[in-house]
This record gives structure tokens, sequence and C-alpha cells, in this order.
């Protein structure tokens, strides 16, 4: 027990500090490059809750796909401090004010909801292996078959808008 | 006990780590001999017998050059590049079965190193992470050809990764698990799963090559249009860790290619040798199985090199996206098709 609390101070300071240095860090490729590091201190919070199957799609997805292809337009945009663009007061300051109010949300979210994990772990219960997730998302009776059909369509419809506005760009 | 696991796990770990690390450095002997013999040339003979000791001589004198530094602001990522190539191509072999068991002393050793439930998926997220490596590498080394060098490989390896893993997903319907371990123990006899999967299984290879960067898919490194590629600046050892990291995921992918769909550790008769002459020695034959079929491979990785010429880049992205994403897809289809038909819920 005295390990994994170790372990998730170790964790949790990796994240929130390259957290933080994504954001204030000058030059684009760096913050890239700590926001990965950022990823990947998450997906160790996932391995300590020993979901394996959501840590190793959160590292594919994540740090192996979206963030190479972050890397990969910021380094064909070649960016610079000087073409930074400096927003109004007013958008800086109400952006900081739309900030709070989200973390009041999501804090209220975790003070009403029971940690469940726990109770699993007690119990022997199998939470996290793709067999039991399978089930969970497509069964069509008491599972999340309608939602989660419902989120590819929409990654769908995304995806062909995506290749809709690159067409445009190209004719005119 | 739980002593006894640490320290069998440590011996394994060690054993994979030694045997990567050896078969890197003789597959580079290797490739060049094999070089050799397709152009009608002797190859390399000097050191040693029969050029036996010619890694060792290229070691040392990659250790012995002059490390140079280019004049870049990212000297620490310029320095990390290579190491996270060379560690992320040693990672994968961490979730190979390279045998079934063995009894030693009374007790079960599984010939892996963590059986874990995700296994195929692992080798995957370590496959999509080993183009930073190059990327941070490339960009930090503060040179137009090492830029150019990290978009072409990033492109390529996001292209190709997108139908490596489709093909895969057809394997998966027809295996029914994630795990290495059971996907092997699955293939016993000739029940090899490349006789199931053929098209799946050339998808599977044709982007074996394009993720390890090998010919005819080197664009990150080709040299009549970008000197060097992404190890341009480098020198000395860190040079020498990119070209090590290529041999070594080279004999992961080969690993994988021969676990997926060659019977991994499989051979005709294993049940009647585990039956006579005991499952240590059945285990030790399959493990040699093992390792004949994944230096095949290797040799098939070479064989491709000085055989078919680079591709040009829109050749390239054709390839990918226009005839293997579909083709895969197609495949899953049919693999739908027949598994349902088999099981004879079709109509």
């Amino acid at each position: 027990m005295h390990t994994i609390t170790l372990l998730f101070i170790l964790l949790s300071a990796v994240t929130v500090a390259t957290a933080f240095l994504t954001i204030f860090s000058k030059n684009p490729i760096h913050s890239a490059i700590y926001l990965v590091i950022c990823f990947f201190s998450v997906g160790g919070h996932y391995l300590l809750m020993n979901s394996q199957f959501l840590f190793i799609v959160h590292i594919i997805v994540y740090a192996g796909a979206i963030m190479i292809l972050f890397l990969f337009t910021i380094m064909l945009m070649n960016l610079n401090k000087e073409d930074e663009v400096h927003k109004p007061r007013l958008q800086r300051w109400s952006a900081v004010l739309f900030f709070f109010l989200l973390c009041a949300v999501m804090m209220l979210i975790f003070f009403q909801s029971k940690p469940i994990v726990g109770d699993y772990d007690d119990l022997g219960t199998d939470y996290q292996s793709i067999k039991v997730l399978g089930k969970v998302l497509l069964d069509s009776e008491n599972g999340f078959m309608v939602p989660f059909e419902f989120a590819s369509v929409l990654l769908l419809v995304a995806m062909i808008g995506a290749v809709l506005l690159s067409k445009k760009e190209k004719s005119s | 006990m739980d002593t006894a696991i640490i320290i069998e796990k440590s011996v394994l770990i060690v054993a994979v780590f030694a045997l990567t690390m050896l078969m890197a450095m003789y597959a580079t002997l290797a490739e060049r001999k094999v070089a050799a013999w397709l152009q009608d040339r002797i190859g390399p003979n000097r050191a040693g017998k029969g050029g036996i000791l010619q890694p060792l001589a290229d070691g040392l004198k990659l250790f012995s050059k002059e490390e140079f530094l280019p004049d870049t602001p990212n000297k620490f990522l310029f320095v990390a590049g290579p190491a996270i190539s060379m560690s992320v191509a040693l990672m994968t072999s961490a979730v190979i079965p390279w045998g079934d068991k063995l009894e030693i002393a009374g007790r079960t050793v599984i010939m892996q190193a963590t059986d874990i439930d995700v296994a195929l998926l692992y080798v995957f997220g370590v496959l999509s992470v080993g183009v930073y490596g190059i990327m941070i590498g490339a960009w930090a080394s503060n040179n137009k050809f090492s830029l150019m060098s990290a978009m072409r490989a990033s492109s390529q390896m996001i292209s190709y990764e997108v139908a490596m893993g489709l093909s895969i997903i057809a394997l998966l319907m027809m295996t029914g698990t994630l795990s290495l371990r059971e996907i092997a123990a699955q293939q016993s006899g000739m029940n090899w799963n490349v006789f199931y999967q053929p098209v799946g299984f050339l998808i599977f290879l044709v982007c074996s090559f394009a993720e390890t960067n090998r010919t005819p898919f080197d664009l990150a490194e080709c040299e009549a249009e970008l000197i060097g590629g992404y190890h341009t600046e480098y020198s000395s050892m860190r040079m020498g860790f990119y070209l090590f990291a290529e041999y070594a995921s080279m004999f992961i992918s080969s690993t994988i290619l021969a676990v997926l769909y060659f019977g991994a550790y499989n051979y005709p008769g294993m049940q009647w040798a585990v039956e006579n002459w005991g499952v240590n020695v059945a285990n030790i034959i399959g493990f040699l199985a093992l390792f004949a079929k994944l230096c095949f491979f290797i040799f098939f990785y070479m064989w491709v090199r000085w055989t078919i010429p680079r591709f040009r880049y829109d050749q390239l992205m054709r390839l990918g996206w226009q005839m293997l994403i579909p083709l895969a897809i197609a495949n899953i289809f049919v693999t739908a098709i027949c598994i349902l038909w088999s099981d004879g819920n079709l109509f």
C-alpha cells in the first residue's frame, strides 16, 4: 500500500508539473513534448488502478497518434515566438473565468461521485479486462451499445468534415 | 515464493536482452554478408575467421570516433533522440512468448517475461511510440534535411499503423484473444495462422517493413535526397544507437511475425516430443524452432532490401492509403463472413 501511495504522489507531481510546463514553455515543440510526458504519467495512473486496457489505448491514441500528428504539424509550420497571436484582454480574462467555472463543475462531480474501484478490488471482481469491457460496451440490453454507436457516428462525421474542409481549401 | 519469481523473471529479462543485443550485433554482419552474396561478392572477411569478429570491430570503431555535437539550442533532446529509439526498440520483447514452459527443480517456469491480457495492444503501443526517437532527434539536430526526414518518418509511421491495426483485427476475430501466449498456444501442430489469414499476413508483413524503416520504405534516410536523413548530424555511438535500434527492432518484428502468423514455438510433433522426451527438451526444441523462423524473417528483410529499390514518396502514400487499407477492410469482412459461416449463423 505504501509503495502505491508513493508512486501516486510521484506520478501526480510529474503530471501536474509537465501540464504546467506545457502551457508555460515558449517553444511549441517543447510544449508538445511535455504534453507527451504528461500523457504517459496519466497512463501511469491508469496502471495504478490496474486498468491495462485503458492504459494501452490511452498510449496508442494520445501519445502514439494524436501527439505525433501535433508534432508533425508544429514542425511543418515552423512556429516562432513572433507568430504567437496576442488575444485581447477581455478574451483572456473571460477564458480564466470560464476555466474556474469548469473547475468548480468538475470538483462538484468528484465530490458527488462514489469511488467504486476500491470495492471491486476488495471483492475481486474483474472490472478491467477486455471481455468485461466488451460486454458492457456492446451488450444491447443492459450495456451502452447505443451511446457507443452514436459516439462512433460522431467521430465519422468529424472525419468527413475534416476531409471536406481540407478539400475546399485546395480548390480556392 | 516471491523471491523465486523475481529471480526467474530477472534471469529471463536479462537473457532476452542479451539475445536481442547479440542478434542486433550479428544482424549487421549478416546484412553485409547477404548483400555480398546477392551481389556476387565475398563481403567482410578480415576480422576473425570469415569476418566473425566484424561487429566487434565496428562497435569499437564507433566508440572511438569523435562525439560531435552540432550547434543546436536543444542539446538535451539531441542526446535523448537515440536513447528513446534504443529503449523503445528493446521494450517490445517483454511480452513475447519464447516457449511454452520449462520445469526446473519442480517449478513450472513460463518462458515469457510477462503475460499480460493486452499483449498485442502493448506491442502496438510501443510501435506507435517508436517514431518519437527519430522525430525528436531529427528536430533537435537543427538541420533542414533531418527535419524533412522526421516528417517523412512520422507520416509514414502513422499511415502504415492504420493498415497494420486493421490487418490485426481480422486475426483477433479469429483467435478471440489479445494475449500473445494464447495466440501462440492456439497454433499447436500445423494450425499456423498464416494458412487462415494469408492476406492479413501479407498486409502485416508490408507494414512491418514500413514500421521498421527498412527498404523499400526507408525514405527517412533516403541518401540521394536527404544526405543521411535523421542521423545526418549524429556521430560516434549516438549514431551507432540509431543503427543498432533499427536492427533490434528488425529482430523484434521478425519475432512478432513468427509468433502471430507462423506458429510461434510450435513445430509438428511437439506433443509427441513432450510425451517421449519430457517438457524441457520439447520446449528447448520449440525455442529453436521459433529462432529458426525469426532468422528466416531477418533474412527475408535483408533479401528484400538488396532486391527491391526504394519507393517514391507518393507511391509509398498511395500504397498505404489506397491499397493496403481497403484490402485490410475487405479482409475483415471476408473473415467475419467466414467465421459466421463456419459457426452456422450466417443465414
